[in-house]
């Protein structure tokens, strides 16, 4: 009969999900822009992809190791950060340049600070951010994709955030220059919308990310669909803004969140150094998540008040 | 002045080099350290004038720690320091300008950076003086050895050279010479340095420090 009556600490009930079935619904909703970027940048994009996720899984299974932890390859973390991170990648990129950016992403901005969970900052935005920083000419070199021209061999050319001449529709579908993932609205918004469905993460931060980008747009004079559409500004706000270990727990620091990412994208894209400032926005606002979380804290049903407010209450 | 341990000579001039380095260890002085170190040559120059600044007020602070009064000690070693930084900075602008040039404001900063007025504190005033010399080159070469190191690491990544000689790397990664790439290089050594130098074993915390351990019996299974 004891055995029966075990008394254990909370949680009492457990769902089936799990880290690694989250991942996977992740990378299931990163196939269409996945199989987009293949459609316009052709194979050497699957490539690049291939690369940069048997960079991670390896890195990280060599750090776990080398650490004497637990192996934690299987829960597919790995594998998402290297398809994110090849997704931010222009097709043109050298192979090694790749991996320096996935041995970053894993070993410096992930397993250092302690593995899956633990990590301040999102590993494939400052994977991006190194390579950005350090090879910044080879990270701005955008292929335009196949069907753009008839003519042969790759061709380069500026993103459309600073040339400003492409339609509407070829924003919508993909067929600009820009990075793997980030071209093809409209593969971002399918698997936004199955992360959505499938409540792996919840709208309020791309919500408020894009809203507030278009909202300042608006107000500033700009072209609201051509800033939202263009440059990485989806991506990011679907597949970063919403990380798990990176962003803030409550849906109230959700929101603040995305509102924090969109003004400081605005800023870096209207006045800044840099063409495109989305994954600096996230990364900004990853460090001022801990702070956010605080802010926000849920108070328990029926939770008295501090003693504070209670003395200037009695008085 | 009596009851501080005596040690040998050669033991206060090597243990900055490693042992108590004052950069790596004691992470004094990081200012230079994170601004300078773009080039090897660099490091070195700083390096070496903060030594020559260190064994100059070591030995001035030491000769006059029973004349000092203790009430203005801080200015008294600053005037001293002072001194010194303002003979090298001349010496420096006449002999290497390019160096001169390149280190700008920070040679004149050496006046205020901590491991010099600590050294004075900590050392040179409570011991004779050929400790203190030896004390002041030790913790100078040690803190030349760490900008040397992070100079070199930070050259070679970030523009392809050594000692500004090209290696012929075709791509270098130029966030090495930038500051994010100066705390990283660092964060490096100095995980390096406490694995070296302290050799501390791990720490296993176990069933006899578990507050739980009278509920699961010291079965164990908890660890991860």
């Amino acid at each position: 009969m004891s055995k029966n009556l075990t008394v254990t600490s909370s949680p009492h009930r457990r769902d089936s999900i799990s880290t690694q079935k989250i991942m996977l619904m992740v990378i299931i909703a990163l196939l269409p822009s996945v199989v987009a970027s293949a459609i316009y940048f052709g194979g050497r994009a699957i490539l690049l992809i291939a690369v940069c996720v048997a960079t991670c899984v390896l890195t990280e299974f060599i750090c776990r190791k080398l650490m004497k932890r637990n192996q934690t390859i299987s829960d597919l973390s790995a594998c998402v950060t290297g398809i994110l991170l090849a997704l931010n990648l222009p097709v043109t990129l050298p192979i090694w340049e790749a991996i320096i950016g996935s041995f970053v992403a894993i070993a410096v901005v992930k397993q250092l600070f302690g593995g899956i969970g633990q990590n301040f900052a999102n590993p494939a935005i400052v994977g991006r951010i190194v390579l950005m920083l350090s090879f910044t000419a080879d990270m701005t070199t955008w292929a335009i994709p196949k069907y753009y021209q008839a003519s042969e061999g790759v061709i380069t050319g500026a993103t459309p955030l600073v040339s400003g001449d492409s339609s509407y529709m070829d924003l919508f579908l993909g067929n600009v220059g820009g990075c793997l993932g980030e071209t093809s609205a409209l593969a971002i918004l399918i698997g936004g919308l199955f992360l959505i469905v499938m409540r792996v993460i919840t709208p309020s931060a791309p919500i408020s990310f894009i809203g507030t980008v278009a909202l300042l747009t608006f107000i500033t004079g700009g072209d609201v669909l051509y800033q939202v559409l263009a440059g990485g500004l989806l991506l990011g706000a679907f597949f970063m803004a919403t990380d798990y270990s990176t962003t803030p727990i409550t849906e109230k620091g959700k929101i603040i969140f995305g509102i924090g990412c969109g003004i400081i994208t605005f800023v870096i894209r209207n006045y800044g150094g840099y063409p495109e400032g989305v994954s600096f926005s996230i990364l900004l606002m990853n460090i001022l998540t801990p702070y956010i979380d605080r802010l926000t804290m849920t108070k328990p049903v029926g939770a008295k008040y501090p003693e504070k407010n209670k003395e200037e209450v009695s008085k | 002045m009596a009851d501080i341990k005596q040690h040998s000579n050669w033991y206060e001039f090597t243990k900055g080099l490693i042992k108590e380095n004052p950069n790596l260890v004691s992470l004094l002085g990081m200012c230079p350290t994170l601004a300078v170190t773009t080039e090897a040559i660099n490091g070195i120059g700083m390096g070496l004038a903060t030594t020559f600044v260190l064994v100059g007020s070591n030995l001035v602070i030491s000769l006059l720690k029973n004349v000092i009064p203790k009430q203005v000690k801080l200015p008294a070693y600053i005037v001293i320091i002072a001194g010194f930084v303002t003979v090298i900075e001349m010496l420096m602008h006449g002999f290497i300008p390019s160096l001169y040039s390149a280190l700008g404001n920070f040679l004149s900063l050496i006046v205020v950076n901590c491991i010099i007025l600590g050294r004075a504190e900590m050392f040179a005033s409570k011991n004779k003086v050929l400790p203190s010399i030896c004390d002041g080159l030790g913790m100078g070469l040690g803190f030349t050895l760490s900008l040397t190191l992070m100079g070199s690491i930070r050259e070679l990544i970030g523009s392809g050279s050594i000692f500004g000689i090209s290696l012929g790397i075709p791509q270098s990664m130029t966030l090495f010479i930038m500051p994010a790439g100066g705390f990283f290089v660092l964060g490096m050594i100095i995980a390096v340095i406490n694995k070296v130098a302290k050799k501390k074993p791990p720490q296993e915390m176990g069933c006899k420090g578990c507050p739980n351990a009278s509920t699961c019996k010291g079965n164990g299974g908890c660890e991860q």
